[in-house]
């Protein structure tokens, strides 16, 4: 009891010393400011556009929250977790006595705000400059909060199996970028829905699209979506689905990842490094 | 030899990956304080032991022991015992030195007893591998020699009772190989810790070691200090000497008595005389080559 309560406060420690590290090195701000700048800059010279009523900024946000957090979810662990293996953080980790619990708590920890604060930086500033986000009212956030909540959970864990499997860093990216293109581009986030080939609603991408539609668009705009709802509960289950999933397949992997880790496969990420 | 002072026990170990036999029954044990040094050519096995005995691989066959557990299957409290020197090249690049150490420290704390405390203070740690001056910096910012040495202070940060360094002098120079060394020695001498360390620099292994374990073809094939390796594998000795400025060169087994005679036949005139022993380098050319020749005798035979 007494380790555990010690490594929970050890894997806290270093989630928030090593967010705080990358939020304030250059690299890290970059990462962190880039893609909501470039969102931030669609809506804003979308801002004054209406189709049927509905700001056509409101309309784009949902899908630019969905990118936002599958990048995140997906390609930023997956990435983190090669990068971690490759450069020797993990061996370092695993030299330490309880190190592996308490990094997998540190990562969660940067993982989890590096998502919240990429999501504020597009929601914050967004309302702002799409006046009737405003309007979507309590219901509309909590919806908002839960959607992006169990999204994350569906798809943080199909990116923490990635990580686990690849042999570097490109690998993660090759590896996450497919499944995440194909999920994006049939997912209804960015095309109209009526073309939708319906195995994307196997997908979490489409559901956290249309949660995040839900939350955001005005109740009218239902009426275009499959069924002419926004099928919360469904919403909610299969995202649920994926998580549970997810959550029970990913330790495996990241035992596997953390058993393989050695002094070797440590070299030989130097070595493939240094020679490309 | 009692069992409480053997720090590791290695019997019959073997390693195989598919066909290719990298480790092929290796014994050994090392007493608690002693600095063992593992020698032998690239993809002898070094690596691939101290892999096993920290707990980091598997192994095909053969049991091993450290400080009691097998470690492979050794808890949290056995890892807190044990320190491995890792080279660093990218990682933590962003924290601070002394802010690593700090942290790092803070994992061993549950663990200290009485006779060992855990773990050893951050700014002791930085004055024994000599980066006191630059506790501030980031790791990132450290030079190859001082990222090195902080790497040694990983290692040591819970106070070990065994240390393991794989070729941890790889790409520094004379001077930081020096301080490495005084690092070391200092270790074994005040700790007590038992540190097992692969090197494939003969005069790194003669300086550092009390015994020294050659590794050839996944076998040990030759244990012992370095003065035992240079008589028990190569009794040649050279006298050489200066007569009427020329310089002269005996080989062979009798040095003492050639050099007796020599300066009784001629009782002037000899200058600069030097008797020089076989060195551990051709000791471990003869050994390793010996290994190899047969080796290829035994394939030979096979095909």
């Amino acid at each position: 009891m007494k380790t555990m309560t010690s490594v929970i406060r050890l894997g806290l420690t270093r989630g928030w010393i090593e967010f705080w590290m990358n939020a304030l090195s250059l690299q890290g701000l970059v990462g962190l400011f880039l893609a909501p700048t470039i969102l931030l800059a669609l809506l804003w010279m979308f801002r004054v556009r209406e189709v049927e009523g509905v700001s056509f900024a409101l309309l784009m946000l949902p899908g630019f929250l969905a990118l936002q957090l599958t990048q995140e979810g997906l390609m930023g662990v997956a990435n983190k977790l090669a990068f971690d293996r490759e450069d020797g953080t993990l061996l370092r980790a695993k030299a330490l006595p309880q190190g592996m619990p308490a990094y997998l708590i540190a990562r969660v920890v940067v993982i989890v705000l590096s998502a919240f604060v990429s999501l504020m930086l597009v929601i914050i500033p967004g309302l702002f400059i799409v006046p009737s986000l405003a309007t979507v009212g309590v219901a509309g956030f909590v919806t908002l909060v839960w959607v992006l909540a169990l999204g994350f959970l569906a798809l943080a864990p199909i990116g923490a199996v990635i990580g686990a499997i690849v042999k570097s860093p490109s690998g993660a990216v090759g590896l996450s970028i497919l499944p995440m293109g194909i999920m994006i581009a049939i997912s209804g986030i960015f095309y109209p829905l009526k073309t939708l080939p319906v195995i994307s609603e196997i997908f979490p991408v489409y559901w956290i699209g249309l949660g995040l539609r839900s939350a955001l668009l005005p109740e009218m705009a239902a009426a275009v979506e499959i069924g002419g709802t926004w099928r919360p509960l469904e919403t909610a289950l299969v995202l649920a689905a994926w998580a549970a999933a997810g959550l029970l397949l990913a330790p495996g992997f990241l035992r596997r990842m953390a058993r393989r880790a050695s002094g070797s496969e440590m070299e030989a990420g130097r070595r493939r490094y240094t020679q490309s | 030899m009692s069992k409480t002072d053997t720090a590791i026990q290695v019997t019959g170990l073997q390693m195989r990956y598919g066909d290719l036999v990298v480790l092929n029954g290796v014994d050994f044990s090392v007493r608690r304080g002693e600095v063992l040094v593992l020698l032998g050519p690239n993809g002898a096995g070094k690596t691939t032991i101290i892999e096993i005995l920290e707990g980091f691989r598997g192994r095909s066959g053969g049991s091993a022991s450290v400080l009691g557990s097998d470690p492979e299957h050794a808890d949290e409290a056995w890892r807190a015992r044990v320190g491995i020197v890792l080279q660093s090249w990218r990682d933590h690049s962003a924290w601070r030195v002394r802010k690593l150490l700090d942290h790092f420290g803070k994992y061993f704390g549950p663990y200290s007893t009485d006779e060992r405390a855990r773990p050893v203070g951050t700014d002791t740690l930085l004055q024994l591998v000599g980066l006191t001056d630059h506790a501030h910096k980031k790791v990132g910012e450290l030079s190859g020699g001082m990222r090195r040495r902080l790497d040694v202070a990983i290692g040591l940060v819970g106070n070990p009772e065994v240390l393991f360094l794989d070729e941890p002098t790889v790409g520094f120079d004379p001077k930081a190989r020096r301080e490495f060394h005084d690092v070391i020695h200092r270790l074994a001498d005040l700790q007590g810790t038992t540190i097992l360390l692969s090197t494939h620099d003969l005069d790194e292994a003669e300086k550092l070691s009390d015994r020294i374990l050659i590794l050839a073809g996944g076998k040990i094939v030759a244990n012992g200090s370095a003065d035992q390796l240079r008589k028990e594998f190569s009794d040649q000795t050279e006298v050489i000497w200066t007569q009427d400025d020329q310089r002269h060169v005996h080989a062979g087994r009798d040095a003492t008595s050639f050099a007796r005679n020599l300066l009784a036949q001629h009782p002037e005139g000899i200058t600069n005389l030097e008797i020089r022993h076989a060195s551990l380098e051709d000791a471990y050319m003869t050994i390793v080559q010996t290994q190899e020749t047969t080796r290829s005798q035994k394939e030979g035979k096979q095909a």
